[in-house]
């Protein structure tokens, strides 16, 4: 025999599927042959696990089914209460937790709000009565006042008329920052001064003025204006030369005037070496317009005097803004920082391109006096 | 039917794991074991986990023959229910306050310590047969398990003859039983 054909004996003899001539002749095998005995024990007790195993693993299928069966049918809850199942367990599981920090929480509230009870000021409630008495006197007070200065201002702002601005002129951007050169003579006496060119009316107020000279340097004060980024021209420090064509831009009227003509004379009237003379059209309200070569250079400032001879036309000499100027910063600091561009960026350009580059520097000087 | 006879005649259907005694006994006790495993920290799967692992424990226990029921089924259940959950609940270390109704409770701890033996031979047993491979497992299952003859294991497994397979089933058992004794002798060992 061999070991297989051992092992099925041995298999059909614990499963009783012997007949009784083999089972006894088995059985006395057994008693001679211990390693057959301890085969047999050794396999009843594996084919037992073995049993046990299966009938198990059966039963947990069937077990498996049945679940199924019985949920999909209602008769169970468990599909039922999967969802709710979760909170009830999250619930159970952490409501201690929860409990314990609540409590910790109240305590801490408890106690920090008796600390700050007893360490907390006592405070005079009759004082505070008295305080909130007074804050009440004081808002009524303000509230009346508030009504005042309403009234005031409505008694001041209701005639609120345009301003009519009489005279006028011209000026012109010397910094960026909203600094403009007009002559003297155009802001005497103003009350308000309004400054205008193709892009809007600004407000603007005198900071200097040099009658002797007929310069004034007015700002624009007004919340609208954009500063300049550049200035396109320079002013001239050095006189023009005779003959030198030069050309000028400004507000006759309403409108930029572009005019153009020659230097005529070194000297002002009565040999006045602080203007020169000039030959170009020019009107009452060209007074302040730029007088500029052809390098874009500013030579000097219109003055259309109205006292001054007819006929003839003068310009302050541009080395006179320089010296305005200086005399400005001398008196107040606060105009250290005015600067004049010293290269004129249109030098070379043809005309109408250097006037396309000039007209938003050049503005119309309205005075309301 | 008295409702001793018939809860008689249910444990007689589920010894031979008749499929209406089955579904009668997990219908009768299901949602009562849920309640008390969901009220006690537990998921719905773990409350199927435990119903079944009882229900295996009845199974055995009235196929081994010896099983005298001297309560109601549902007592029964209930009571190895609660043990077992209890136990999972220490291993995992959640504490529990004693749960569930103490009053209606029977004294299961023999029932559970040997369950927990053939628990362990079961485990044994899955992972040796486990670790075979194919084809030596399921021509072990379909013998010693689903209690196949050889001839019909021949034909569906491709061998020419039973003798072949017979040879081939021998060699197999050879080795689970090596793999199997190994880890039985280990285990019973370490007890």
């Amino acid at each position: 025999m061999n070991d297989i054909q051992i092992l099925d004996a041995v298999e059909r003899y614990i499963n009783g599927e012997m007949n009784a001539d083999e089972r006894l002749h088995f059985e006395n095998l057994r008693k001679t042959n211990s390693e057959l005995d301890q085969l047999v024990v050794e396999h009843t007790l594996f084919l037992q696990q073995m049993n046990r195993f299966g009938e198990r693993k059966n039963f947990r299928s069937a077990l498996n089914e049945v679940h199924t069966t019985l949920s999909e049918e209602g008769k169970i809850d468990a599909a039922k209460l999967k969802t709710t199942s979760k909170v009830i367990y999250l619930w159970n599981r952490y409501k201690r937790v929860a409990a314990i920090a609540a409590s910790i929480a109240g305590v801490t509230a408890i106690v920090f709000s008796a600390l700050v009870n007893t360490f907390s000021p006592k405070t005079d409630t009759a004082k505070l009565d008295l305080l909130d008495k007074k804050i009440e006197v004081l808002d009524n007070k303000t509230t009346a006042q508030g009504n005042e200065l309403k009234n005031v201002k409505s008694r001041f702002t209701a005639p609120k008329e345009p301003i009519v601005y009489t005279t006028g002129g011209t000026g012109f951007i010397i910094d960026a920052k909203g600094y403009l050169v007009t002559n003297a003579h155009v802001v005497e006496g103003a009350k308000n001064i309004a400054v205008q060119n193709n892009k809007g009316e600004y407000l603007a107020k005198v900071v200097f003025t040099d009658v002797e000279k007929d310069i004034a340097i007015l700002k624009i004060e007004d919340d609208s204006f954009k500063p300049f980024t550049t200035i396109p021209y320079s002013v001239s420090k050095s006189s023009a030369s005779l003959a030198e064509p030069i050309f000028t831009l400004g507000y006759p009227r309403n409108e930029i005037v572009y005019g153009q003509g020659y230097l005529s004379s070194k000297t002002g009237f009565n040999g006045d070496t602080l203007s020169c003379q000039i030959e170009i059209s020019a009107n009452h309200g060209n007074s302040g317009s730029p007088i500029l070569n052809k390098n874009g250079e500013i030579i000097g400032i219109l003055n259309a005097r109205q006292n001054s001879t007819e006929g003839f036309v003068f310009a302050i000499q541009g080395k006179h803004i320089y010296k305005v100027l200086d005399n400005l910063k001398k008196t107040d600091t606060a105009f250290q920082r005015v600067k004049l561009t010293s290269k004129s960026s249109i030098a070379g350009m043809d005309r109408t391109k250097q006037v396309e580059k000039l007209e938003d520097y050049v503005f119309m000087v309205k005075v309301n006096n | 039917m008295k409702p001793e006879t018939n809860e008689k005649a249910l444990l007689e259907g589920l010894a031979k794991n008749d499929k209406k005694a089955v579904e009668a006994i997990y219908q009768e006790n299901y949602n009562m074991v849920q309640s008390l495993i969901i009220n006690n920290n537990g998921s719905s799967d773990d409350a199927k986990d435990i119903f079944q692992e009882a229900m295996i424990v009845l199974y055995e226990k009235v196929r081994s023959g010896t099983f005298e029921l001297n309560c109601q089924i549902k007592t029964y259940v209930y009571s190895v229910c609660r043990r077992l959950w209890l136990k999972r609940l220490q291993q995992q270390n959640r504490y529990s306050a004693p749960l569930g109704d103490t009053e209606s409770v029977v004294a299961v701890e023999e029932e559970i310590d040997g369950h927990e033996q053939r628990n362990a031979e079961f485990e044994m047993m899955e992972k040796a047969i486990n670790s075979l491979g194919e084809p030596c497992k399921s021509l072990l299952e379909a013998y010693y398990i689903q209690k196949q003859n050889m001839q019909v294991i021949a034909a569906s497994f491709g061998y020419t003859n039973s003798d072949n397979a017979k040879n081939q089933k021998y060699k197999c058992l050879m080795r689970l039983k090596k793999i199997f004794f190994t880890h039985y002798k280990n285990g019973n060992g370490d007890e």
